[in-house]
């Protein structure tokens, strides 16, 4: 069918539009190797693997990037007992107040990461709470209870009701039911959202800003670069760095729920 | 298990399961309450204790905090230097809602219609990995390629068109030295790294629009433009609606981007983050944050009277 072909113009936007998308990101990748440290010159003068041992040796990386892995493991954590609870609660019951719950859920992160940080810093103030490593991840943890919500949420109400029905036939209760029924087939969605949890928590900049103090988490240590650069290559290091751990969760957390057309990451 | 259970009850699992099925409202607030109670104190709480804030002042002499109920934090919000960071900001947020819908629209467009199979995963995946890789990442790729020694500066040059960035550049307002101390660059920043958002709302909205109806559309004698305009256009919009939520919403709590990309003069998100750090005016920064959240709520309502969210 003629009408079933794209118009040229079209396929061609379509592709311009993708490739906006994407290509910006190579040039992180290319600036690593350059051997000009002082402008972005392009192209590079020079090539060279200097700055991934330059990286490695800079001890002002080490800490930051401990601090993230940390604050992104509990906050998950936290994030996945939470996040969890409230879907099961959610799945199937319908009660008073429920969309108010879930809006209640979504609003850490659909208003923007400025409110959320400049709440936190507002109630810090008030209740005289210092600065600390469970101030950030505070705020963190809020955020991303509703990633794993929404593909627990999801999974559960792919999940057969008669599964359940059945276990409870056969005689097991309710932990049991849990146990072996409805924890595995919900296994892998949690592991997806766990891992968009952790790249989320990894990642975030603008929230940590207002709970961090005095504390630097590996995207901090890259804002400040980013404002006065030292080594400037090194700081395309550490970008490659928090793409990969970034990228790579994202990568499987789409395998692991490929299929339903709920897919992970639709509630960022 | 009723009362009347065939099978013995074997210990406390089961006592609490024969509970659960007679009262089914209780296992849904033992599961609530824990997320519930996070989410209510922590969140809410700290919702609160914005709106709380921005009711304070600082007392001008000591420079603390004056825990007393006033309303003189707004009012400086009305001071001209403010009002100018308030108008800066939402017209930067019109900006960018406005050139994502373009750009967006194509991949949307051939995404939903268009794509199949495996080139549906792929523009689904096209669209994802951007929105899901890192946002500091994403900004520090756009200060390479605007830096004036760097990508764009070069690419002019090679290909002779460098009197056209100058002319762009020599735009009064949103032109500047180089691009990444221009309007244009912020905007650029804030198109790229916000377009996903766009993308997916308005993709969920085309993939309702049935095929028969742009058939019946061109059987009635329309060209593609006018199937566009009076068809799709109108079924999209609440889409594009619905994106523009986001894009609108993310642009104006951003204090990053214009940071790094950008002239010196400031948006809500910048005045939010200094007043809070360096000048140490936590209520007036409260204030200032309270801004965006009375825009987005306006901004949805006449979006709800104008029917946006009927089609949805």
């Amino acid at each position: 069918m003629r009408s079933d072909r794209p118009p040229l113009a079209l396929t061609l936007a379509a592709a311009a539009g993708l490739a906006f998308l994407h290509l910006p990101i190579l040039l992180i990748f290319l600036y690593a190797f350059t051997t000009d440290e002082r402008t972005y010159a392009f192209p590079p003068p020079g090539l060279t693997t200097q700055w991934f041992a330059v990286a490695w040796n800079r001890a002002d990386i080490w800490p930051p990037l401990f601090l993230s892995l940390k604050v992104a493991a509990i906050s998950t954590t936290l994030a996945l007992i939470l996040g969890t609870l409230c879907a099961g609660a959610m799945a199937r019951a319908r009660f008073f107040g429920r969309d108010q719950i879930s809006l209640l859920v979504i609003l850490p992160i659909a208003l923007p990461g400025i409110i959320t940080g400049m709440s936190l810093r507002s109630a810090f103030a008030i209740l005289e709470i210092p600065f600390s490593t469970w101030t950030i991840v505070l705020g963190h943890a809020t955020f991303c209870i509703v990633i794993v919500f929404n593909n627990a949420v999801a999974r559960l109400r792919r999940l057969s009701g008669s599964v359940v029905e059945a276990s409870m036939d056969l005689g097991a209760n309710a932990f049991q039911t849990l146990r072996h029924v409805i924890l595995p087939n919900m296994g892998s969605a949690l592991l997806a959202g766990g891992m968009l949890a952790f790249a989320l928590s990894f990642d975030e900049v603008i929230v940590t800003t207002f709970t961090a103090g005095q504390q630097s988490t590996l995207p901090i240590w890259m804002l400040n670069e980013l404002v006065r650069p030292r080594q400037r290559p090194v700081t395309n290091v550490v970008a490659i760095v928090v793409f990969l751990t970034t990228f790579v969760p994202i990568l499987i957390a789409y395998w692991l729920t490929r299929g339903g057309s709920e897919t992970a990451g639709g509630g960022k | 298990m009723s009362r009347d259970a065939i099978l013995p009850v074997r210990g406390l699992g089961d006592r609490l399961t024969g509970l659960f099925w007679r009262h089914p409202g209780l296992m849904v607030a033992l599961m609530l309450a824990l997320p519930l109670g996070w989410l209510v104190l922590v969140y809410l709480g700290s919702l609160a204790a914005l709106l709380v804030q921005s009711f304070f002042s600082i007392d001008e002499f000591s420079g603390l905090i004056r825990r007393e109920f006033t309303l003189s934090t707004y009012a400086e919000l009305l001071r001209a230097q403010n009002l100018d960071i308030i108008l800066r900001t939402v017209t930067m947020a019109a900006a960018v809602t406005l050139g994502c819908a373009v750009i967006g629209f194509p991949i949307a467009y051939f995404a939903a219609r268009y794509a199949r199979g495996g080139w549906k995963a792929l523009f689904y995946l096209g669209v994802m990995l951007p929105l899901w890789s890192s946002y500091l990442v994403k900004v520090y790729a756009w200060k390479l390629i605007l830096a004036r020694e760097g990508i764009i500066t070069w690419a002019t040059g090679a290909t002779g068109t460098t009197p056209v960035l100058e002319a762009v550049l020599a735009i009064p307002v949103i032109g500047g030295v180089s691009l990444s101390t221009s309007y244009i660059g912020t905007w650029s920043v804030f198109v790229y790294v916000w377009l996903p958002y766009m993308i997916l709302p308005m993709q969920a909205a085309l993939e309702r629009v049935p095929n028969s109806m742009l058939e019946a559309s061109a059987d009635l004698g329309a060209s593609r433009w006018q199937t566009f305009r009076t068809v799709v256009f109108p079924l999209a919009l609440p889409g594009i609606i619905a994106g523009s939520i986001f894009t609108f919403s993310l642009t104006m709590g951003d204090y990053i981007i214009p940071q790094i990309v950008g002239s010196s003069r400031r948006f809500i998100g910048q005045a939010v983050y200094q007043l809070q750090g360096t000048a140490g005016n936590i209520p007036l920064a409260a204030a200032f944050a309270v801004v965006p959240i009375v825009i987005m709520v306006i901004y949805l309502t006449i979006a709800r009277r104008k029917g946006a969210f009927d089609a949805l």
